[in-house]
């Protein structure tokens, strides 16, 4: 215990004393928290629609309106069949194609359902699927609204409008609120897998290794008293992260902020145990980049940060599984923007803890003392 | 004389290339032990054997009574090591580097402050507490990574090119060090390519391509080699290398 007070002594020393690093590791995972929002801002605004409305009925009248009235939409055309709006969806036109079909008043009135019909222009696709879920959420609105006038009329069931919605934990979709948290966990990763990495590399370069080789401190010491001072800067970083993004982007998570903590102390876990991984293979700080830098750009364009996990293949899917920040991500928008506890998110949690044994058993396995 | 490091045909391989071939011999308790030879002889493969650092292939040894094999953790209780490569922290100060490594070889707060003292009046570095290593000279950097290898006042220290690229007062003092701590009954296993420094020793060994070829004090080996210096018996000997890192 002794040795390892020894070991956290040195090395925050050495990290307090490289102000030019600590700078860097905190101002630059600021700037790209403040861009990085800005710049993948996919709110919906101005998505074009154009209807075909079949039914000519007072429902259909007042959903129509009910969706372009609220300025996320705007119409770009009534047509008369469904095959001219997808004509002007293949035309870029618009970007949404809505299709009420005959008797749709009538449906709903008689059998309590109605069906709708939407169309996504697939070029433009993040804005129209955004847009997409958007709609559905409209829709269920107006569904909401007309089940409480019928309500009123006793005996009658409220109807049912399907059309799926997805994006019910962030109704008024603040994309800020969706990218913050996720921005978040990549800067966290890039510090704690990289530094960590570069460090030990550090190490075996200048040849220090070989001095705390021939003491007798064992090597787990050696390596908690490593990892330590990197969980500390990583816990600290994220703090940063979620004061600036409640500062600028007013991302304040609904969920305990003991369940946020105890993930991401989770999840450093594992990502401190890569970077680990990482200098027990490379000889140079040169090889650890290389190396850091690969795992980081998978896990970026990956683990869900920009686009969605579950519409990639299976196979895919699988691989994503063991990505440590897939699983963080997750955890990271249901706590911010659902409030999850413990309990929901155990999953993600128990994948975490699994990938992060491994990684670090493997890590201190190959982590040779006699080399 | 008590024997601190024993050997009997200790022996490295990498692959098919023999760095060490059967290596025997004995260090005495207190000695100054000069481990010479010519670049990729195979010096610092030997010590980093004996240190614990490296496996051996075959062959036996034991160090400070221990097994190179099965107690390496032991024998790191009881050696200091100064590698060839430079070993001290630069962006620590030099009271910090002696802290940390008095710290880690389990050394008391308390006597810590008063190694740390000792130490820094030893070497005349009082007003050089507070420097970052990077910024003192080679020589200097070298005397104190020699004192913080034995601040743990191991049994026995080894030294892999200690004085390399610095100028011969600094070498001299250097070597007032290692008398100094000789005296203390520490057995020092230096490895050198100074010939000077080779008549320092109480025995040298040479060694080429990977063998020990001769193994005497200093004024025996001259009288062996029929040669007036160190020298002169190290020309005969290294001569016949046919391996050479440059
Ligand atoms: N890990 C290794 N793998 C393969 N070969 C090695 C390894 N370590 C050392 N060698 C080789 O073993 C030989 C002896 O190396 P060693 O470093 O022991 O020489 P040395 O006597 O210390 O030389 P120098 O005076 O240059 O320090 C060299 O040819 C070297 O290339
Ligand atoms: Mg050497």
């Amino acid at each position: 215990m002794r040795t390892l007070f020894f070991l956290l002594e040195k090395e925050f020393r050495q990290l307090l004393r490289r102000k030019s690093l600590l700078g860097m590791l905190i101002i630059a995972p600021a700037i790209q928290l403040i861009i990085m929002p800005l710049a993948a801002d996919f709110s919906v605004k101005n998505v074009s629609i154009v209807v075909v409305d079949n039914d000519h009925s007072s429902y259909s009248q007042r959903l129509i309106n009910k969706i372009t009235a609220g300025g996320s939409f705007k119409l770009a055309g009534y047509v008369s069949s469904y095959k001219e709006a997808l004509k002007m969806v293949e035309q870029d036109k618009a970007d949404l194609a809505l299709q009420i079909p005959v008797n749709f008043e009538r449906n709903l009135a008689r059998e309590n359902s109605g069906k709708l019909f939407v169309a996504i222009n697939a070029i433009e696709g993040t804005k129209a699927n955004l847009g997409g879920s958007y709609l559905s959420g409209i829709v269920k609105d107006f569904d909401d609204e007309i089940r409480i006038e019928w309500t009123h009329d006793a005996t009658v069931d409220a109807p049912q409008i399907s059309v799926a919605s997805s994006n019910w934990y962030n109704p008024f979709l603040n994309y800020n609120l969706y990218m913050v948290p996720a921005i978040l966990v990549t800067l966290v990763t890039a510090m704690s897998a990289m530094q960590s990495a570069f460090n030990i590399v550090q190490e075996k370069e200048n040849g220090t290794i070989e001095q705390i080789n021939v003491t007798p401190i064992k090597k787990h010491i050696f390596i908690i008293g490593k990892l330590i001072p990197f969980l500390v800067l990583g816990i600290i970083l994220f703090s940063l992260g979620l004061v600036l993004g409640r500062i600028i982007y007013h991302v304040v998570p609904v969920g305990s902020l003991i369940v946020l903590y105890g993930s991401l102390v989770v999840y450093l876990f594992a990502m401190l145990g890569l970077g680990l991984l990482i200098s027990t293979y490379s000889a140079t700080q040169q090889q650890a980049m290389s190396l850091s830098f690969f795992f980081i750009n998978i896990f970026n364009m990956m683990s869900g940060v920009f686009s969605s996990v579950d519409s990639m293949p299976a196979w895919a899917q699988a691989i994503v599984q063991t990505f440590p920040p897939s699983h963080f991500i997750k955890i990271m928008r249901t706590v911010v923007l659902k409030g999850s506890g413990f309990s929901d998110i155990s999953n993600h949690l128990i994948a975490i803890t699994i990938i992060g044994l491994v990684l670090n058993t493997w890590a201190i396995l190959n982590y040779r003392k006699t080399a | 004389m008590e024997k601190v490091i024993q050997t009997e045909k200790l022996t490295k391989r990498f692959g098919d290339f023999v760095a060490c071939n059967e290596l025997s011999f004995d260090v005495d308790k207190g000695e100054i032990f000069g481990f010479l030879g010519a670049n990729g002889a195979g010096k610092t493969t030997a010590m980093r054997m004996l240190c614990g650092l490296l496996k051996p292939t075959s062959g036996k040894a034991s160090v400070a009574g221990f097994d190179v094999f099965t107690q390496t953790e032991k024998i790191k209780m009881n050696i200091g090591y100064m590698s060839q490569k430079f070993s001290l922290y630069d962006d620590l100060t030099v009271s910090e580097n002696i802290r940390f490594y008095a710290g880690i070889y389990g050394m008391k707060t308390k006597n810590i402050r008063t190694k740390t003292q000792e130490l820094l009046n030893e070497l005349g570095l009082q007003n050089e507490a507070k420097t970052l290593v990077s910024a003192l000279p080679l020589g200097w950097k070298q005397k104190l990574a020699f004192s913080v290898s034995i601040v743990h006042a191991p049994d026995i220290v080894f030294l892999d090119e200690p004085t390399g690229g610095v100028d011969p007062v600094t070498r001299r003092q250097f070597w007032d060090l290692i008398y100094h701590a000789a005296d203390k009954g520490v057995t020092v296993f230096v490895t050198t390519h100074y010939m000077d420094e080779a008549e320092y020793c109480n025995r040298v060994s040479i060694m080429v391509d990977g063998v020990i070829a001769a193994l005497d004090s200093p004024v025996n080996l001259k009288k062996q080699f029929n040669a007036d210096n160190m020298e002169d018996v190290f020309y005969q000997l290294a001569r016949k290398a046919k391996r050479s890192d440059n």
